[in-house]
């Protein structure tokens, strides 16, 4: 027996005439019983049927019966007389209908004899064929496709917005009714269509799982069904006449009727204006939506760790000019390769505190990174498979090498990046000078403490980077004297200090620079970052 | 690599400019002549106008009175600004826009064009406090200004420049002529 009152009777008599199905009805009637909308739903029609039959024939007593919770328990022997004799029922509904003589039950007469094989006009057949056993096994079966690691999934419904509408005139359609079912009752107390979806979809996707637990709100594990229904892609067409600046277009979107913008402007248009550009009740649909791909996301899991880098050849990212690829590998793609084949992740992105350049090393303790991996199929990893990997990495490739390899969560890896400004670095460069030197001409450096920089944004970068002039302090520098035109000039600095342009001046635009510093022309020809002083990700012990 | 005899001086590595720029030239600009400007274009597009080392103020020990980035009454250089990654706001120059003019103690003028298309981004200050850096380092801390062609020019601009062997070649032909007479 379904949980409904009295004044639902002429809700669900106008709704049976517009071509509503019954779980749509149940909707409308604000039925918020989840069980309600498990059962078949021809049994469903089927009692909604009797139930306003039941009123015309004898209103005050049913009506006492039906508001009694105890009644809707106790259901057994309602059902049995359904089911051991449904055609004496139908025929004594048409009877009874006829005898109304109102056109509505006249229409609700037509709809009864062949509901079962009509769409929806306001769910477009999503809570009718689209939400049973067939669609709970394509759902499964997309997700042992994918192979995936998890505890629990979600359920996530994508609908055509033109549902939007066709929900909206049917509200419309029944407002006055439902109004005066209870003082408060809204459309924001209509079910929505997405829920009734899952309320009945959930279970069964969980037992053909064989258990799993399908979840209503938060899971890492995301499967999205999503519908389309191009037959009625015009309902909201009129909206963009009435609504204008609801409908901007946008670079990547590729129609302008999202769902998004379709709420906005329903909530804004005034009923009248409604009215008088839609039907209502809307039209019947000749055929239902057509279910697209089933989607499974798993959200990201994060990985941070340090790389060395010791090749003079080798970018940081892949390196493209003109659409051109200019370096065989890149640190990233060393790095990415078998973490990605381990977690099966279908992408990454990568980032790093700070970067070299493609000709310079990275030594001591390594550079920071992290990497996010988009929808892992794997993700549980023991510190024993983690260091694993770290070794698999460090077997494939000389030219780089990875330390404390972890999991970490997303917030954590700003960390990285936080007050990446403050933080120090220390460089060895190899330098030349024009003029000959001695030992003690180079010594004075070793004095310098705390010298503060005029950086231009160097020219090498300013084809991406804004033009300012920054403020950059060189902590400390000593020398190391190699022969008469070279020595090695270590530093530490302040983050962001670009020691090529300190070294050569940059045109004159880093100020001071070492040319003016040693009254000669000077330049860097090896530079390797000796250390980045950033205390995370938290080391690994061995 | 240079000649034999100037490696006791010289890195056996290639200086900053050989490394990351190529050289390009325009001579006897707007056929006034040897007022040749150099054209230093990074690999990342972005080029630096300076004077070529054969360019009349570089001779003969002139000294400079005064440089002026004001180019007419109602346009200055210096009041170039441009601001974001997209260099928004920057004077869009055409080849033979002026850059500054430049005065010298013996009252010779000359004027320095742009050579190529493309959004100004800076011109150099330090040379307005310290002519002499135009002098003594012409192709590097001297330069005049910078400039950020358009991506889709990029390769187009330099058609009509002179590279450095077409350049070097002019040059001697113009100084087996001067010789010629005396
Ligand atoms: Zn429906």
């Amino acid at each position: 027996m379904l949980p409904l009152k009295e004044k639902d009777k002429p809700i669900i008599q106008k709704l049976l005439s517009a071509g509503c199905c019954a779980r749509c009805i149940l909707r409308f009637c604000c039925v918020s019983v989840q069980a309600a909308y498990r059962k078949p739903p021809e049994e469903t029609l089927e009692e909604l049927q009797i139930f306003i039959n039941d009123t015309k024939n004898d209103k005050c007593q049913d009506s006492v019966a039906l508001d009694s919770t105890d009644e809707y328990k106790s259901k057994d022997a309602a059902e049995s007389e359904t089911s051991e004799d449904p055609p004496n029922k139908r025929a004594k509904l048409e009877t009874s209908i006829t005898d109304a003589q109102s056109e509505e039950g006249a229409a609700a007469v037509v709809k009864l004899k062949d509901g079962d094989s009509r769409v929806c006009v306001v769910c477009l057949g999503i809570l009718q064929e689209l939400c049973g056993t067939t669609q709970a096994v394509k759902i499964t079966e997309a997700v042992k496709a994918g192979n995936y690691e998890f505890d629990t999934l979600v359920l996530s419904v994508s609908l055509p917005a033109q549902l939007c509408v066709r929900e909206h005139s049917c509200w419309l359609h029944v407002k006055k009714e439902v109004r005066e079912k209870g003082l408060v009752l809204n459309k924001d107390d209509v079910i929505q269509v997405k829920e009734a979806f899952k309320w009945i979809m959930q279970g069964m996707v969980a037992k053909e799982l064989g258990g799993t637990a399908v979840v209503t709100k938060v899971s890492p594990f995301e499967v999205s069904v999503e519908f389309t229904h191009s037959e009625t892609d015009a309902d909201c067409h009129f909206l963009a006449a009435t609504c204008p600046d609801c409908f901007k277009p946008t670079k990547n979107k590729q129609s302008v009727f999202t769902r998004m913008a379709v709420v906005k402007a329903l909530e804004k248009i005034p009923d009248g204006k409604f009215l008088k550009h839609y039907p209502c009740p809307p039209k019947q649909p000749t055929s239902s939506c057509s279910p697209q791909e089933v989607q499974c996301l798993r959200v990201s899991v994060f990985v941070a760790g340090r790389y060395n880098k010791f090749c003079r050849s080798l970018p940081q990212t892949p390196w493209v000019i003109d659409g051109e690829r200019r370096m065989e590998s890149s640190v990233e793609e060393l790095i990415a390769a078998p973490i990605l084949s381990a977690f099966r992740a279908d992408g990454f992105n990568f980032s790093s505190s700070g970067r070299e350049d493609v000709d310079v090393r990275t030594l001591g303790n390594g550079r920071p990174f992290a990497m996010e991996l988009l929808n892992p199929h794997k993700s549980r990893f023991s510190k024993e498979q983690m260091k694993q990997l770290q070794e698999t990495i460090n077997q494939s490739s000389d030219k780089i090498k990875v330390r404390d390899l972890q999991i970490v969560t997303r917030e954590a890896m700003s960390r990285m990046k936080e007050g990446e400004e403050e933080k120090t670095k220390s460089y060895t460069a190899l330098v030349w000078t024009q003029k000959p030197i001695q030992r003690e001409d180079i010594s004075f450096i070793d004095d310098i403490k705390d010298l503060t920089l005029d950086q231009k944004t160097p020219l090498r970068v300013l084809h991406r980077r804004a033009l300012a002039v920054r403020q950059r302090a060189i902590h400390s520098m000593s020398t190391r004297f190699l022969d008469s035109h070279h020595f090695y000039l270590r530093l530490k600095t302040q983050a962001g200090t670009y020691i090529k342009e300190f070294v050569h001046g940059d045109f004159g635009r880093t100020n001071p620079n070492l040319c003016q510093l040693l009254k000669t022309n000077t330049d860097i020809l090896e530079l390797d970052v000796e250390s980045v002083d950033v205390d995370w990700p938290p080391p690994v012990p061995e | 690599m240079e000649s034999v005899e100037h490696e006791d001086t010289k890195a056996n590595a290639p200086s900053v400019i050989d490394r990351y720029y190529t050289r390009w030239y325009r001579a006897d600009m707007k056929g006034k002549p040897c007022e040749d400007h150099c054209i230093l274009q990074h690999s990342n597009r972005i080029c630096v106008i300076t004077l070529a080392e054969t360019h009349p103020i570089l001779q003969n020990g002139r000294t400079i009175k005064c440089i002026n980035y004001q180019i007419s009454n109602g346009c200055s250089r210096l009041k170039n600004k441009v601001s974001g990654k997209s260099k928004r706001g920057g004077q869009f120059l055409t080849d033979f826009a002026p850059l500054c003019r430049i005065t010298c103690t013996d009252e010779t003028e000359y004027t320095i064009y742009s050579c190529i298309r493309g959004r100004l981004l800076e011109v150099n200050e330090n040379i307005l406090e310290t002519p002499n850096l135009l002098l003594e380092k012409p192709s590097t801390e001297g330069y005049i200004a910078v400039i950020l062609p358009k991506f889709e020019e990029s390769k187009s601009i330099t058609e009509n420049l002179l590279n450095r062997d077409e350049f070097e070649n002019i040059i001697s032909k113009r100084s087996s002529a001067q010789s010629q007479p005396s």
